[in-house]
């Protein structure tokens, strides 16, 4: 549940709204419930509000992990 | 010398201010005034300068296929299209998917009081572009005019009526094991297209609605393949149940990869945004083709030769399947059915 | 999509999958529940089954708000449609829901109710400052992920003064139901229901953070790892959960640290706190009263309540009899254990509330994965 999709933050504007992009498409969302964000930065978006930053790093290890998983036994970082 | 007869109107329509009123509508002066000033100005061919209620036709040579539709899109005007260019291609479509060639068209319009002449031209210019390009003539048509809040603004019945080419036989039900299922481009994006424009759903893309007469593409895999089994275009409802609906009819089930299905980054980013599936979001410019297998690679070049065909892509094969289940691999590569649409597709918070 | 697509690879999804078939030992079976229905959703919907052993087996838990709304409640929102002639604002997952006497919101428009379907509660805001003669009332459903914009936009209502506008509010709460379903008898003590751990929601996490989660792992020795809600993340989960299994751990894991941490997202936190309290009960469709599990409007904001505004008073609808949903929410049986599923019970006509929701484990099941009920004899096809 929760469907909620990262999205790039493209601008900041008034009112704590953000002008938000997912794959090309772009949309005013709140970032209200977010605090420090920036153009160029990841969100999660549910329901019209950004409810949390993404971690570009974070993403990186996580895919990493998960390829070195499926090579060898036990290797899960 | 005789005298120029006396106009029957005090005064042209207003289209930039003016609205319909009952009286156009009525059968009487009004109602004439609006075939002659908007319709026929619009249309304008032999038959409807004869100012007859029917149109006198040639007995086309071989067999007639006949099909009609409703347009009652909301909004009217949509990035890509409006419900005028809409109701032409969707009627040419139909005839074409029966491997008709479109040859007339009829235009049913039911007018809500108080629409503004203005979009009411626009919409029929629209159609009568639409028309010309395919060249297919409106050849005539029918005016009623309903009480404010009876209607939408506008709904457009349009019923066309083709020939069918010696030889040729697409049906539903023909559908066999092994036969190569083929769209002819990417899906979902009329269904975006009218979401961005719905209230409370307004996003910005550059997504426009694929809305196009496709019976020039009909008619080059027809020449191509004429043992073509079925053609369907996935309007409501989308791909998902065109699938379903010729599996049922042809008694066999349906293997897809999702991998191949095509669709532009910014329809499955939007689909993602609502919690949509765009399996079950409705084309309006798209064909389905299911052609048996040795003839495969003659249909996707046709297909991909055609400027309406560019992304066409093989999606699947036909199954031997007794409860005529879609399935599909999916992007991960497990495996799932493509089921009927439930009810309407809604956008999800879940 | 950016952070999407690459969580969906096949590739990877080979190798998480060798991975977990290697390490979960042969001879044991393992039972997982994935509490969130976004969870239920990705692996119905990618097929995630097909790529598990077959002794790895997910339980499909009853973490869809929709799934678990009431009858009852829908009912106080018809009423609102129908009978006092408000605007009622909803998302559009509980428009279709069957409620009582046949009608459901969508139904209850057609017989000229105003009910508009609304992407963001910032949109109900706005219907009622377009409106100030009407009385505007949002239906807010949700579990912590969906509260906080509620949270926000009754805050804001209450500064701005917009007298007409008020929530019916059904927000519930992710650890109270957790515990209700480890706590059910047959889990606890019977051992009936061998859960070996959880898989965690991931947008909520987003915002209450993994510190919730420590309890379960202490208090009833099992597992608990969050994971996002692609596909990969879900099979990344289970390899954890498998491991911690192996090994005897019992401990809180966050498979989605790109977005998760054990804090939270605290500024939210503050704001449900500042409007919302604790129900001492509240019912939840499939599994009755549950204790401290849903939220309700402080006093402070009673002005934006619709249940004070408009003096409603809740009844109770039980389910169809036959209905097996509570044994289903809670892993004793399956979708196909239920008389109803697939008969009386469809996506189409649904009877309760695991098939009310895309996301709810019958209609999941029914939607994606009803292909695998048939004997093997007949599922002919092949597939790449």
């Amino acid at each position: 549940m929760c469907l909620a999709v990262p999205a790039r933050i493209v601008s900041l504007e008034a009112d704590e709204q953000a002008v938000i992009d997912v794959g090309g498409i772009r949309k005013r969302v709140s970032v209200a419930l977010v605090e420090g964000v920036a153009p160029g930065d990841y969100v999660i978006v549910h329901v019209g509000y950004a409810l949390a930053r993404l971690d570009p790093q974070a993403a990186a290890e996580t895919l990493a992990a998960m390829a070195a998983a499926g090579l060898e036994p036990g290797a899960l970082a | 010398m005789s005298a120029a007869p006396r106009p029957l109107y005090q005064r042209p329509l207003d289209f930039r201010r003016g609205r319909v009123e009952l009286a156009h509508g009525a059968g009487g002066r009004a109602t004439a005034q609006l075939v002659e000033e908007l319709f026929l100005a619009a249309f304008d061919n032999e038959w409807l300068r004869t100012q007859n209620d029917a149109a006198a036709l040639p007995r086309p040579a071989g067999r007639v296929v006949m099909a009609t539709d409703s347009h009652v899109v909301s909004p009217l005007f949509f990035p890509g299209g409006d419900i005028g260019s809409l109701s032409v291609h969707g009627t040419i479509n139909d005839v074409a998917m029966a491997g008709g060639r479109p040859l007339y068209l009829a235009a049913g319009f039911v007018l809500e009081e108080g629409f503004p002449l203005a979009d009411l031209r626009r919409i029929v210019q629209s159609m009568a572009a639409a028309a010309s390009a395919a060249g297919v003539p409106i050849v005539t048509g029918d005016t009623k005019v309903v009480e404010q809040g009876k209607g939408d603004g506008v709904y457009i019945t349009t019923t066309g009526v083709g020939v069918v080419p010696e030889g040729i036989v697409l049906d539903g039900a023909a559908a066999r094991e092994g036969d190569a299922i083929f769209v002819s481009g990417t899906i979902g994006d009329h269904g975006v297209a009218i979401m961005s424009r719905r209230e409370n759903l307004e996003f910005d893309t550059a997504i426009l609605s694929d809305s196009a007469a496709l019976h020039g593409l009909v008619a080059a895999l027809l020449a191509a393949c004429p043992r073509m089994r079925v053609l369907r275009d996935p309007t409501r409802g989308g791909l998902a149940t065109t699938l379903n609906e010729i599996a049922r009819q042809s008694g066999v089930g349906m293997v897809l990869e999702e991998r191949a299905i095509p669709v532009k980054p910014a329809v499955a980013a939007a689909c993602e945004f609502l919690g949509l599936d765009p399996l079950y979001v409705a084309n309006e410019g798209k064909l389905v083709a299911i052609a048996p297998a040795d003839a495969a690679d003659a249909v996707l070049a046709t297909l991909r030769g055609h400027p309406q065909g560019r992304d066409a892509a093989l999606i699947g094969h036909v199954t031997r399947d007794p409860d005529h289940f879609v399935q599909m691999t999916t992007a991960l590569g497990g495996r799932r059915v493509v089921d009927w649409l439930t009810g309407d597709q809604l956008p999800r918070i879940c | 999509m950016k952070y999407v697509d690459e969580f969906r690879d096949r590739e990877l999804g080979r190798g998480l999958a060798a991975a977990i078939a290697r390490e979960a030992v042969a001879s044991r079976r393992y039972h997982f529940m994935e509490f969130c229905g976004g969870h239920t959703h990705a692996i119905s919907r990618y097929g995630v089954t097909d790529l598990l052993p077959p002794n790895v087996r997910m339980i499909h838990g009853p973490g869809c708000p929709v799934c678990v709304l009431p009858i009852g409640r829908i009912d106080l929102a018809i009423e609102l449609a129908l009978e006092r002639g408000v605007i009622l604002c909803s998302y559009g997952d509980t428009l279709r829901v069957p409620a009582s006497n046949g009608r459901s919101l969508l139904r209850a428009k057609a017989e000229g109710g105003d009910v508009r379907m609304v992407y963001s509660a910032a949109d109900a805001l706005r219907i009622a400052r377009e409106n100030p003669a009407r009385e505007v009332v949002f239906l807010a459903i949700g579990f912590e992920t969906t509260t906080p914009p509620t949270a926000l936009v009754i805050r804001e209502a209450h500064a701005m003064g917009v007298a007409n506008f008020s929530v019916l509010c059904n927000h519930v709460l992710t650890p109270a139901a957790i515990v209700n379903i480890l706590q059910s008898p047959e889990v606890r003590t019977l051992g009936t229901v061998p859960l070996d751990g959880f898989v965690g929601p991931a947008h909520v996490s987003s915002i209450i953070g993994t510190q919730p989660y420590e309890f379960f792992a202490e208090e009833f020795r099992k597992p608990v790892v969050i994971a996002g809600f692609e596909p990969l993340d879900v099979m990344q989960a289970i390899l954890m959960l498998v491991r911690q299994v192996n090994e005897g751990r019992a401990e809180v894991e966050n498979q989605f640290h790109r977005v998760v941490d054990r804090g939270g997202n605290q500024k939210a936190q503050a704001l449900v706190a500042e409007v919302f309290e604790l129900r001492r009960e509240f019912e939840w469709r499939g599994l009755g009263s549950v204790p401290y599990s849903a939220l309700a409007i402080r006093p402070a904001f009673a002005a934006h309540d619709a249940e004070r505004r408009f003096g409603l008073a809740y009844r109770a609808v039980p389910d169809n009899k036959a209905c097996e949903c509570g044994a289903i929410l809670r892993g004793l049986k399956r979708p196909v254990d239920c008389r109803l599923f697939g008969g009386a019970c469809t996506p189409e006509t649904p009877m309760g509330s695991c098939m009310v929701s895309s996301e709810g484990a019958c209609a999941a099941h029914y939607s994606y994965g009803r292909f695998r009920d048939r004997p093997a004899a007949r599922d002919a096809a092949e597939v790449a």
